[in-house]
């Protein structure tokens, strides 16, 4: 996977949760994602973002044009200095949820995309990383 | 403070969010609902989203609780003008907004809200 350009949007306020929608949407455009695909690429960009200022207490997000030897793809990495996830297997579940809401961010979040990963470390942080490929 | 107006329309309540909320944003609007729907004895409240370019669950829990609280108020909530890919794009989320009523448009929205109330034909006119 190559990068062909990014650019860092940092997450401390709710009014960031906008403008990292409003860059990947930016983004998605530019990169003549369809609309379908540019919605699913928005509402997980939101979804993660959030998750990133409520449980990690704010971080920032990576977002890059990257390509491969057949396409290209929107790499989205959401980076958090937080807690930490203990148990990323029931995170992901739906439903799971500490902040009472609806526990959908994570696993709906994966389902909108074609790559998903996370790396979580007590005590240190959480880095979720996601592409959608073209 | 910012805040997203609400138009009284007789016995109903009008929200049209043309804005890309920001949580607290979000959070504001439901309070606001809940406290004009009492105030003004609303029985019925119509959100047109016809304009938003996401759902996420975060609004989509915003908009169910919009509809339980006006329920308990005895007012019906219907949400207009969902757009095709952000209808997608909320189920594969694994949103269905059980429990929210839906129309297409204002017009039938409106239409619906009237059925809801049971006074459709005196309301009407017809």
């Amino acid at each position: 996977m190559k990068s062909v350009k990014q650019e860092t949007v940092l997450l401390t306020t709710s009014g960031d949760v906008v403008v990292a929608r409003q860059k990947v949407r930016q983004w998605a455009m530019e990169m003549k994602f369809t609309l379908v695909d540019q919605t699913k690429l928005v509402t997980a960009a939101s979804e993660l973002a959030r998750n990133a200022l409520d449980h990690g207490k704010g971080g920032q997000m990576v977002i890059e044009h990257v390509e491969n030897s057949i396409r290209n793809g929107l790499k989205l990495v959401f980076e958090d200095r937080g807690p930490g996830i203990p148990d990323i297997e029931a995170a992901l579940r739906d439903g799971f949820t500490t902040a009472g809401g609806m526990g959908l961010g994570l696993g709906g979040s994966k389902r909108l995309v074609n790559d998903f990963q996370i790396e979580s470390e007590p005590g240190k942080g959480t880095r979720i990383t996601v592409v959608r490929w073209k | 403070m910012e805040r997203i107006p609400i138009l009284r329309m007789g016995q109903f309540l009008l929200v049209t969010i043309q804005v890309d909320m920001h949580d607290r944003l979000a959070v504001q609007l439901q309070d606001d609902l809940t406290e004009k729907i009492s105030e003004w004895s609303s029985r019925g409240v119509l959100i047109d989203i016809s304009t938003l370019e996401i759902v996420d669950s975060f609004i989509g829990r915003m908009l169910a609780n919009i509809a339980a609280m006006a329920r308990v108020l005895d007012a019906e909530t219907v949400v207009v003008g969902m757009q095709p890919a952000v209808a997608i794009t909320l189920v594969e989320l694994g949103m269905s907004l059980a429990g929210v009523r839906t129309a297409l448009n204002v017009e039938t929205g409106m239409e619906l809200l009237y059925e809801l109330r049971g006074d459709f034909h005196s309301e009407m006119g017809g």
